[in-house]
């Protein structure tokens, strides 16, 4: 009899697997919350280390979706979750009721809401934006301040939710970093009469071709890196956004006018995911994240029989990370059917 | 220039073999948070004292870790107690106790009056 693996989520850990299992002759069911997949890809515009567009990445992706063998659930959500001897069934919100072999749960993450640090202003003052705002206006060609005007000085705040007490989040999202490079080269080839600043606890380029990029920021775009926590923003009278920071290599306080200021948002636990968690009794950890029964050599193992981990809802990844380990999610339930059919 | 004159000029080197890290060591005990410290610099942005005077919190914090109490003593004088660099901490560093304990160590151990 053939098998069934029910992948909840369908952004990139999701859709890579489902796209593996499929292709290994299993039939696979996909839930997605929302209405079309490709989870957060779908809101950025270039990728980082090679700023190759998204467009690319999410043809791949969709190409999957695709696949015969894949029954896609949009616009659907699991509402219930049993585990008898050797099956999981699921229940979906729109009332149906799905037995498998195997689930992978791929709920990725959620952008930290940046509101919560009201010391940045953002949603009080209008010209404080995030990352993933500031993707969309890559995507529409215009970047504008609330006025219509095109910004002349911008900073960028790193670790926005991330290594951070205050919000609760510990960890470092680990990718901030990067983006911030990335979005200050695109920011200063929209505007090349712009002046970019970014303001940095520590700057974290620990993967593949970040450095270079970091390099090539200082190098061929003018990008100014100052370190400091920047610990408040402020507005004056004709909206542009004051900054307080102390530039800790100066060993002085210093104060910046900006016209438009960038919050590096952080990853946190989808709110998918916690729901996931309190219906199904898979454990998180410290962060909200799923917490994976080995960290060396069991990322994608659940302390449910049956349940598999793929992607950003066991901690912050790239693309490249999240697909690998999506695969190798993959990988271990390929064991673990065949184990169940012995 | 850089007038040397004509004694010996001291080192500028921290010598952390000899200098006297009780301070430290007394906050330590009783203040675990100050391992925390990443110097970031967040507490000197809001410090109302530091936008005014030489007076720098995450210094303040790294001079007093290497035993550098001769600049820390007169500096610590400056800091008004108001707490705001506690609340901006992401590390969750207590750093308004640290200079609360810092006094008393400096009490303790005598070390106002060199």
């Amino acid at each position: 009899m053939s098998k069934h693996v029910i992948v909840i989520g369908g952004g990139v850990a999701g859709l890579e697997a489902a796209g593996r299992l499929s292709k290994a002759g299993i039939g696979v069911s996909l839930i997605e919350k929302e209405s079309k997949t490709g989870g957060h890809l779908n809101n950025w515009y270039k990728l980082f280390p090679d700023r190759r567009d998204s467009v690319e990445v999410k043809e791949y992706l969709d190409g999957i979706s695709l696949i015969e063998g894949i029954k896609l659930l949009a616009d659907t959500t699991v509402e219930k979750f049993t585990r008898n001897r050797n099956h999981i069934s699921v229940t979906t919100s729109s009332g149906q009721e799905m037995d498998a072999d195997a689930v992978i749960v791929a709920t990725g993450f959620d952008l930290f809401k940046s509101a919560r640090k009201e010391e940045y202003g953002y949603g009080i003052y209008e010209n404080v934006i995030t990352s993933s705002d500031l993707e969309e206006m890559f995507r529409n060609g215009k970047i504008k301040l609330s006025t219509g005007a095109s910004p002349r000085t911008i900073g960028i705040v790193h670790c926005v939710g991330s290594r951070d007490e205050k919000v609760g989040n510990l960890y470092c999202s680990k990718l901030c970093c990067v983006t911030a490079v990335k979005q200050a080269i695109e920011i200063r080839e929209h505007l090349p009469e712009s002046k970019v600043f970014c303001f940095y606890m520590d700057m974290r380029m620990g993967g593949a071709h970040y450095e270079e990029l970091y390099r090539e920021a200082q190098e061929s775009y003018g990008v100014s890196f100052i370190r400091g926590k920047v610990s408040e923003a402020g507005e004056t009278i004709d909206h542009k956004i004051v900054i307080k920071v102390e530039d800790t290599l100066a060993g002085r306080p210093l104060k910046m006018e900006l016209d438009m200021l960038v919050l590096m948002a952080g990853m946190e636990m989808s709110e998918g995911g916690r729901k996931i968690a309190a219906i199904t009794g898979l454990e998180t950890g410290d962060n909200r994240f799923f917490a994976a029964t080995d960290n060396h050599y069991g990322s994608n193992r659940s302390n449910i029989k049956g349940v598999f981990y793929a992607g950003t809802c066991t901690a912050p990844m790239n693309i490249t990370e999240t697909i690998s380990h999506a695969r190798s999610a993959v990988s271990e339930v390929m064991d673990y059917l065949k184990e169940a059919n012995k | 220039m850089e007038q040397f004159g004509f004694s010996i000029s001291k080192g500028r080197q921290i010598d952390f073999e000899s200098n006297d890290r009780r301070i430290a060591d007394f906050i330590f005990e009783r203040e675990p948070s100050f391992r925390l410290c990443i110097e970031c610099g967040g507490c000197s942005a809001t410090c109302s004292t530091a936008n005014f005077t030489r007076f720098s919190l995450r210094e303040l914090h790294i001079l007093i870790k290497r035993g550098e109490n001769d600049k820390v003593r007169q500096n610590i004088k400056k800091c008004m107690l108001c707490g705001k660099c506690t609340l901006i901490c992401p590390r969750g560093v207590n750093t308004r106790n640290i200079i609360v304990l810092a006094k008393q160590a400096f009490q303790k151990y005598d070390l106002y009056a060199l």
